[in-house]
């Protein structure tokens, strides 16, 4: 049921121009700063055998290359999650879906996993990028694998922000700004946290706790802490929840 | 409540704010039957049907589809049900085998019987031909069909086709309405229109509704009684003395209309044609026109709409005087 969903998601997205040109934008603008990190790598290697504990090519090259794809699918995730929900809600197919047995939870869950099959696809793309490095050296692919681990949850959180925003309104357009408003929102909650955290304590240690950015940065470390893997997986499942509840009120609103 | 009745509607309220759409509805379909709608504009069907069809949460009341709430055990209720809403829900960009197969999948058709499903609910909406076609490229008329086989392709054993026929051509009028023909043969069906020889062509029985009341529920038997002709019209070259005519054995009153003609109204027991006819033989009177005069379904429609109309407005100034 779920996997029906999934697979007609899947379908309508590349169906659609719209995704084959984000993945092409995505993947030119990624390319173009892989291939200046691999430039200021080679600048800097003459020098690395002589610093104590040297950053290798994962560090230099692959962590912020992750690092700048996470911004840029920060402004990329909701355009593709912007029709999700709203675009059946204007062309009135919700009710086939509401009219089939089928559980709103599975409708939901069901178009999470039809988004985030396509942001996988997106992932992988963006991994060959430094996996090409093996051809000519060696990664260290805890932090590899740690970072891609992170980029990959911070989709799925950028996905459910979507997915939810997507539920509440027919326009597709109010949805991708209004998800891409949350998501900004919630990465600069850490600049308060920073800049005057120090000074006035406790309530800004909390905004800063619940940035995405923060979170982010300790997995691009390879600094696998299960309690940023878990801010996500609530993260994740809060907007989830609050989709299916919305959905729900559909039937019974006005 | 019969064990044979597939839906069960009890006393159903739908408010939409202030506005009440549906009232204290209460009606059952039968297995086998099939259910005329019928309202002007506005009436509530729509909002009857989505409440079945589980697209809308009723205010109160409850609905069973074969013995099952659809509130409390969603899932069950609607494995039971086929619902094409005013707007049939197509996916434009995908083809007609495409869509359907996701219906197969999403009505939870277990996959080695998925071809023949599919199979079969092309053939009997006439779609053989245009599997695979993109819908978006289809006319109205078999965007109407996808959107019926939609409906029956879980063979589902209640169907629900709200407002079928809007917009298309009187040719693919005639199509869906032996499509529908054909659907009933096998389902139960709930057919919401305002177009009424839709109702006399096709269904078993007939429910008006207005202002979200249930105004009339009768098989279209009971109907054709009620439709029985009371009055002829007739038309004489030279016509005779009004008393002459009364004189004639079974006629009760003779009223003369305008255009020379005369209406003739008698007890249903007791047709006085022959005689007319014989006395304007014998008399010479000249008859060219003898019409019996039958009561339509849309008269009874229209008499039953705004005679409730009327008293609602009544009711209302009352309200206001008081």
């Amino acid at each position: 049921m779920i996997f029906a969903i999934a697979g007609r998601e899947l379908r309508s997205l590349f169906l659609s121009p719209l995704a084959w040109s984000i993945l092409a934008v995505v993947q030119l603008i990624l390319a173009y700063m892989y291939l200046a990190q691999i430039d200021l790598f080679m600048q800097l290697q003459p020098r690395l055998p002589m610093l104590p504990s040297a950053p290798g090519i994962t560090e230099i090259v692959a962590v912020p290359l992750l690092g700048n794809a996470a911004m840029i699918l920060l402004l990329v995730v909701p355009l593709i999650t912007m029709r999700l929900i709203s675009d059946e809600r204007r062309n009135q197919t919700l009710s086939l879906l509401f009219a089939a047995p089928i559980s709103m939870s599975a409708i939901v869950v069901g178009k999470f996993v039809g988004v985030m099959t396509f942001l996988l696809i997106m992932l992988l793309m963006i991994l060959m990028m430094p996996l090409a490095l093996l051809l000519g050296g060696s990664l260290d692919f805890g932090v590899l694998a740690a970072a891609s681990l992170g980029l990959f949850l911070l989709l799925a959180s950028f996905a459910a922000v979507g997915l939810f925003m997507s539920s509440l309104t027919a326009q597709p357009t109010i949805a991708a700004v209004s998800s891409f408003g949350v998501l900004l929102l919630l990465w600069i909650l850490d600049w308060a946290g920073n800049n005057v955290g120090v000074e006035a304590g406790q309530g800004n240690d909390v905004l800063a706790y619940l940035s995405i950015l923060r979170h982010y940065e300790a997995l691009l470390k390879g600094v696998f802490n299960s309690a940023d893997v878990v801010y996500y997986l609530l993260f994740i499942a809060v907007f989830l929840v609050l989709s299916i509840r919305r959905l729900d009120a559909e039937r019974t609103q006005q | 409540m019969s064990m044979d009745s597939l839906i069960t509607v009890e006393n159903l309220y739908r408010y939409y704010g202030e506005l009440c759409a549906v009232h204290d509805l209460c009606f059952e379909v039968r297995r086998g039957e099939v259910i005329g709608f019928l309202g002007p504009n506005g009436a509530g069907k729509s909002t009857t049907m989505r409440i079945i069809g589980g697209n809308l949460a009723p205010s109160a009341g409850r609905v069973l589809i074969n013995g099952i709430d659809i509130l409390d055990r969603p899932t069950e209720a609607k494995a039971e049900l086929g619902y094409l809403p005013e707007s049939p829900p197509l996916y434009r960009d995908l083809t007609v085998d495409e869509f359907l197969t996701y219906c197969a999948r999403i009505n939870r058709i277990p996959r080695p019987q998925m071809r023949a499903a599919i199979d079969s609910a092309k053939e009997r909406c006439g779609l053989t031909e245009v599997g695979r076609r993109l819908i978006v490229n289809l006319s109205k008329g078999y965007q109407q069909r996808v959107g019926i086989a939609q409906a029956i392709i879980h063979s589902p054993s209640v169907v629900l086709l709200d407002e079928p026929t809007v917009g298309l051509d009187p040719i693919q009028i005639r199509e869906i309405r032996s499509l529908i023909r054909d659907v009933a043969n096998e389902h139960s069906v709930v057919l919401s229109t305002h177009i009424l020889p839709e109702v006399q062509s096709v269904c078993d029985r007939v429910q008006i509704i207005n202002r979200g009341r249930l105004v009339l529920n009768e098989s279209i038997e009971q109907m054709r009684e009620k439709l029985q002709a009371t009055t002829l019209l007739v038309a004489l070259r030279s016509m005779p003395l009004i008393n002459e005519l009364e004189s004639i054995s079974g006629v009760q009153g003779v009223e003369s209309l305008d255009d020379g003609r005369v209406r003739i109204s008698y007890a249903t027991d007791d047709d006085p044609s022959d005689a007319i006819v014989e006395q304007a033989v014998a008399n010479g009177w000249g008859l060219h026109e003898l019409i019996p005069e039958r009561e339509t379904l849309e008269q009874v429609f229209v008499d039953i709409t705004s005679s409730d109309a009327h008293a609602h407005v009544e009711a209302e100034s009352e309200g206001a005087v008081a």
